[in-house]
């Protein structure tokens, strides 16, 4: 299937000579809910500027929905929804007010019957009349929201939606993303939080340092994360691994005190039970025996160290 | 062609005014009020009649171009220069809109705007002083011209600026002494010959004397001067802001 995004070795050097995109490639499929992760300053902002067409790429292309960014903004800026990641607001205006703004900016017609659903949908319903500055940040974060989905988009960006936010937001946004999930709609949202990406996302992409470091369906990722190793300390060091242990695929280390074992966590059977009673029967004492287990968040944390 | 768009960027700038009603039209009846007392009585009372106008009637299209390139400039730079101040302004980037009609909106607004405040003023004038205009067809031309050109004036400062001190440093330290210098209030043949010399290099020269002879036919320049400077100021803004656009100046990084 065509992807409904598709970046092509996108870079992005600013008028201060800082390069924040290096060569990012990516498709998007239709429907998916990418997670975008990376520290601060990786460039996660700068992607999704480039694609909404409030900055200017250097070099590459994107295209939205079959159209380039540049030649097709009317098509591709139509298609999309951004909720950005600072509380960028007016002041002086109604919730009401804004929110029909941004559907107008983008070409819709007016349809108050819409708007009414969204607001109430976001439990904004009761304080449409309501300054915008008079709101606290979290209302302020649903009517960002609703300003992005205003317009029907099929593809939302999330610049960190969750920042700032409270449990109880944090859970409605997350009841929003899977209706709009449901409804079609392509989400591409970004975070600090791995977690985050873990609840929600169909994949997920890492970016550090202007470059993309990996994209991988998160069920592949929460498998490597689901395996575990099991470290055993022997009472004395040993030359090799007994014949009688080949099967389990054990690691010795260095100095011949340890060995470690690799198994999978969600298994029918660890072979944890059947490993210790070879490990007597081969005459190996045991001192102490520990379980680690590969997080996303290590993975993570090794991927951006490695590109350090 | 996004309508939509344009218009409500159009009304959201209109809905600004609309909220400080008062101060929208009381400012400019109250000024004008005070240019009759100050200039039309103190001084009127010593010069009776300009080239055959009295001196009241005389400097009510001075005291109307002083207001449309002031209020022009200013709402129009403010009108572009908020939403780049507070961030919002990434919501007119990424929407699906062209430069011709985020310009439509923002300065359609602003020079509808002060074409009001140009209108109030005429009327707040003709409790004053009898008003006659002469050439109410180019009385229009002029009028609309100058709310639109300088609104676009507008826009680019309001673009160029990062901050407060530049969006008033335009206005404040050049239009407003120019419109003054150039003959708002007198006639350049009241000045020395020398001055009479060095005003006509004051563009703003152009724009009063076009207008005034709008009104009562008489002029210190010849009247296609006025239209030349004009047409030639409204191009440059127009260029001025077709280049903007075109290489994102400010707005698009
Ligand atoms: N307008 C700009 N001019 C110059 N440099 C910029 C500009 N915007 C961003 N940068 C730089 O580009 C890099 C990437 O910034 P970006 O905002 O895309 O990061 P991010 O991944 O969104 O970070 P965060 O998680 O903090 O939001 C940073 O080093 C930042 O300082
Ligand atoms: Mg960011």
């Amino acid at each position: 299937m065509q992807p409904i995004v598709s970046i092509a070795d996108l870079s992005k050097t600013y008028a201060t000579g800082h390069t924040a995109l290096q060569g990012v490639s990516l498709d998007i499929a239709k429907g998916e809910i990418l997670a975008l992760l990376g520290p601060n300053g990786a460039g996660k902002t700068t992607l999704i500027s480039i694609i909404c067409g409030i900055v200017n790429a250097s070099t590459g292309s994107v295209t939205v929905d079959g159209h380039d960014i540049r030649s097709g903004y009317r098509h591709t800026r139509s298609a999309i929804g951004l909720v950005p990641q600072e509380l960028t607001l007016g002041a002086f205006d109604t919730v009401w007010n804004t929110v029909a703004f941004s559907r107008g900016l983008f070409g819709m017609p007016k349809d108050p019957a819409y708007l009414e659903k969204l607001l109430k949908q976001l439990s904004l319903w009761d304080k449409k009349d309501n300054m915008l500055m008079h709101l606290s940040g979290g209302m302020k974060r649903r009517v960002l929201i609703a300003k992005a989905l205003s317009h029907e988009p099929r593809v939302l960006f999330l610049d960190e939606p969750t920042a700032g936010v409270d449990v109880e937001l944090r859970k409605d946004m997350w009841q929003i993303v899977e209706q709009l999930r449901a409804d079609g709609v392509t989400i591409i949202l970004t975070t600090h939080y791995i977690e985050e990406a873990e609840a929600i996302a169909d994949r997920v992409g890492v970016i550090n340092g202007g470059r993309l470091l990996l994209v991988e369906d998160k069920d592949k990722l929460m498998a490597k994360m689901g395996e575990k190793q099991l470290t055993i300390e022997l009472r004395e060091s040993t030359e090799a691994v007994p014949e009688s242990l080949a099967n389990y695929s054990l690691q010795l280390s260095e100095d011949g005190t340890q060995l470690t074992y690799s198994y999978d966590v969600r298994g029918e059977r660890t072979g944890i039970t059947s490993l210790l009673q070879d490990l007597s029967s081969a005459g190996l004492g045991v001192k102490d025996i520990v379980t680690r287990q590969s997080s996303l968040e290590e993975i993570f944390v090794n991927l951006v160290e490695e590109s350090a | 062609m996004n309508l939509h768009a344009v218009k409500v960027i159009y009304y959201n700038e209109m809905l600004r005014t609309w909220n400080t009603l008062l101060q929208s039209i009381a400012s400019p009846v109250i000024s004008t009020a005070l240019y009759f007392v100050v200039f039309g009585a103190a001084i009127g009372s010593r010069i009776e009649s300009v080239e055959g106008v009295p001196y009241g009637s005389f400097i009510v299209p001075g005291m109307m171009m002083l207001s449309l390139l002031t209020q022009s400039i200013s709402n129009a730079s403010f009108g572009i220069y908020f939403p780049k101040f507070t961030g919002t302004i990434y919501e007119v980037l990424s929407a699906p809109i062209s430069f011709i009609e985020i310009l439509l909106g923002y300065v359609g607004a602003a020079a509808t705007k002060s074409f009001i405040i140009g209108v109030i003023i005429l009327i707040t004038a003709a409790f004053f002083v009898d008003l006659r205009i002469e050439h109410p067809f180019w009385m229009m031309g002029f009028f609309l011209l100058t709310c639109v050109t300088f609104a676009l004036f507008g826009f680019i400062i309001g673009v160029w600026a990062d901050n407060f001190e530049k969006l008033q440093l335009v206005p404040m330290l050049i239009v407003t002494p120019l419109v003054f210098l150039g003959g708002s209030f007198y006639s350049i043949s009241m000045l020395p010959p020398l001055w009479q010399k060095i005003t006509l290099f004051n563009p703003v020269l152009y724009l009063v004397s076009g207008f005034r002879w709008s009104f009562f036919g008489v002029a210190d320049v010849p009247v296609g001067w006025s239209l030349a400077m004009i047409a030639f100021f409204l191009a440059l803004c127009l260029g001025v802001v077709g280049w903007m656009f075109k290489t994102g100046y400010k707005l698009r990084q």
